[in-house]
């Protein structure tokens, strides 16, 4: 549960949410996305609801929120991003499929598009999602911690990916657990531990006393008030 | 005895062809919807189903029964009337049953399967005692329901030809089944896969898990007659589980599935024919003739899981335990060059041989079956040639790749010891292990990261790999 996040993101940037564990980073970017309740307020994508720019957004799921089992291929999965495009009741085609093997190219991933999903290694299977989120071209990409247990050339194509996305205008929120990178891979930075502690460019925001109000944590009153209105629902 | 086999087959009648018929096509019409089941994990969903199912039927019976007392209708149209009410009370129950678990895993805070076990032994005990509380009107046989009489139902005709039953209704399941798979498969397999995607691209995931559940709850009611409300738990699930093992493409699954229970089906039927009067003959029952088809199809998919189980490429035991062997002949191999690059290292001798009776003293461990098949295995690849005399030498070919072997341990010692804090004499025991897995890549980055040593922590040389 998070509170009162009141936030607008800058077009064009590279933008990391940071937070310890527990601090509503993957809530925020659900509530974006309508995948959770939001008990008030509203989000507005380019000025208008979700409903309505669906198409402009781009979801990039924690590595583990699916099960890679599934008997599909690399290139099935990413032509998944393309399946609303497609339109219901209709095959995945030649075209389609090229387009998506465009995408599992830009990630490095070109010689393993027939590869099922479940022989990928952990850092292929990020880049997969990534490729998914492409394949939509979208203008806001949202990434629930992308760089989260990838091997190093992983984490080099996933970083050449965005800023790629950042030259041509895009804009990108991307959950990171890395303290160490933030300064280096984004542009602004919005600090989140239960409601925003902070936002803004990380040559600003990104500071020790920020950060130590960030871990510094929990608010126990906050997660007993959050309770007790969760059960009143 | 296949003798008899095929002379009890040969009296295989038309209505044996009727029965099997019926058969088939009501696991391939269950295979469908049962295979996204299993691939969303929500196996238990089709149990449930076939239980709350129950009352649904009841009061579909019911209502056109009292239908035709109020003389609303006339009999002969109360048959549709009939199918019309279970077709609807199908989709009521698939949808409510999906809708109720939600619920009281929500309310409840029950985990998943505790509120499917809560919510179907309810609604089907309910249906139990709606049978009881109209027993004069309802014309309904628990164990029929339970277990279904395909004989019976295979016997009757539609009306006016010579097709039975089932084969129409369920024929007409799985054509409608087969039709919406097609159609929706992509919607099908985003919201299988991640109906967190489904749902931000717009692509209504719940929608199509409710719409699975009506479809899953028609073909369950549908298959009742024929095999019952239990057994069509195994045909929505086995067959899928099965092609899982075979293929890792969904669409190669989903075929492999229905042919799987078409022939589950039919080599069911075989079976019942044969094996239960031959088997009982020979126990001394010779009055016992037949079992009961429904029972022996799900007999039947279950021993062809087993086989696949057994013999499936790839994830079968069987390939499994080659695999196995193949890797212990590798590592023994392995083992064989490295005391014999040792031991001419020791000696500075070279070559030098060893017999394989002394090689077994040496190998801890290792079965000297397991020896004799290396040794057989490298000097079929003339890794070692073996002297008049009987022992082993290493050939040049040997020497190289016994070579990599030791620059692996050694690298891997120097490794260990530079970032674990062990003494020296724990790094052998796990270098020795692992040295079969490090391949030249591996050497290489190993080689850079600890910048070129030349000896291992106890002071022996770490051979390259061009030096000869």
């Amino acid at each position: 549960m998070i509170w009162d996040v009141d936030y607008d993101a800058p077009a064009g940037k590279l933008i990391a949410i940071v937070g310890p564990n527990g601090a509503g980073k993957s809530t925020l970017i659900k509530a974006t996305l309508d995948l959770v309740p939001k008990v008030s307020g509203d989000v507005r994508v380019f000025g208008q609801p979700y409903e309505e720019q669906r198409t402009r957004v781009a979801y990039v799921p924690q590595r583990t929120s699916v099960d890679w089992d599934f008997p599909v291929s690399a290139q099935d999965v990413v032509a998944m991003g393309l399946y609303k495009k497609i339109g219901w009741c209709r095959p995945v085609t030649r075209r389609w499929r090229i387009e998506a093997r465009e995408a599992l190219d830009r990630v490095g991933l070109a010689d393993f598009s027939r590869r099922q999903i479940s022989q990928l290694s952990g850092g292929q299977q990020q880049r997969v999602f990534l490729a998914r989120a492409l394949v939509q071209r979208a203008d806001l990409y949202l990434m629930d911690e992308p760089f989260a247990g990838v091997d190093a050339a992983t984490e080099r194509a996933i970083l050449q990916v965005l800023r790629d996305l950042r030259s041509t205008g895009k804009t990108a929120l991307v959950v990171h657990h890395d303290l160490q990178t933030v300064a280096d891979y984004f542009d602004h930075v919005l600090l989140l531990n239960m409601r925003l502690v902070a936002s803004g460019p990380t040559a600003e925001v990104f500071t020790e006393e920020n950060l130590r109000r960030t871990y510094g944590g929990r608010l126990a009153l906050l997660d007993q008030v959050g309770t007790r209105l969760a059960e009143g629902q | 005895m296949i003798h008899e086999f095929f002379q009890l087959l040969s009296g295989w009648s038309s209505l044996d062809t009727a029965i099997a018929g019926s058969a088939a096509l009501t696991a391939m019409s269950c295979s469908l919807p049962g295979a996204w089941l299993v691939l969303r994990k929500h196996s238990m969903m089709g149990d449930a189903l076939s239980h709350t199912a129950l009352p649904g039927v009841v009061l579909a019976f019911l209502f056109s029964i009292s239908m035709k007392q109020a003389g609303w209708v006339s009999a002969a149209q109360e048959d549709a009337f009939l199918q019309l009410f279970l077709f609807v009370g199908a989709v009521v129950v698939g949808v409510g049953t999906a809708w109720l678990t939600e619920w009281v895993q929500r309310l409840g805070r029950l985990e998943g399967s505790a509120s499917l076990g809560v919510v179907f032994t309810a609604v089907f005990a309910l249906g139990l005692l709606l049978i009881r509380l109209d027993v004069d009107n309802v014309h309904l046989d628990v164990d029929c329901v339970l277990f279904g009489i395909i004989e019976t139902a295979a016997l009757q005709k539609v009306p006016g030809t010579s097709i039975p039953e089932p084969v129409l209704v369920n024929g007409a399941i799985f054509l409608a089944n087969l039709l919406l798979v097609v159609l929706f498969y992509k919607e099908l397999k985003i919201s299988a896969f991640d109906p967190g995607l489904a749902t931000s691209l717009g692509i209504p995931a719940r929608g199509i898990h409710y719409g699975l559940m009506a479809v899953t709850a028609v073909t369950v009611v549908a298959a009742f007659t024929t095999v019952g409300s239990i057994l069509v738990i195994g045909l929505l699930i086995i067959p899928t589980a099965t092609a899982l093992l075979l293929s890792e493409r969904l669409s190669v699954v989903l075929a492999l599935s229905v042919c799987l229970a078409a022939i589950s089906a039919a080599l069911g039927h075989a079976l019942t024919l044969t094996v239960p009067r031959m088997l009982f003959s020979r126990l001394g029952y010779p009055t016992i003739e037949d079992a009961g088809t429904a029972g022996m199809m799900s007999v039947t998919a279950g021993l062809l899981f087993l086989m696949a189980l057994i013999l499936a490429p790839g994830q079968g035991l069987i390939s499994k335990l080659i695999h196995r062997l193949r890797l212990g002949l590798k590592i023994s191999g392995d083992d064989i060059l490295g005391v014999l690059f040792r031991f001419e290292e020791k000696t500075a001798m070279r070559p030098i041989d060893i017999s394989v009776p002394a090689l077994v003293a040496r190998q801890n461990g290792m079965r000297p079956w397991m020896v004799s098949l290396s040794v057989r295995r490298l000097l079929r690849r003339d890794l070692v040639t073996r002297q008049t005399s009987g022992e082993l030498v290493l050939t040049d070919r040997g020497r190289e790749s016994a070579k990599s072997l030791i620059r692996a341990h050694r690298l891997w010692e120097a490794y260990m010891s530079k970032h674990f804090e062990l003494p020296d004499d724990h790094l052998h025991e796990t270098a020795h292990r692992v040295e079969h897995f490090i391949d030249d890549d591996i050497q290489e980055r190993l080689q850079s990261e600890l910048n070129a040593p030349t000896k291992d922590p106890h002071g022996k040389r770490i051979p390259e790999l061009s030096d000869s």
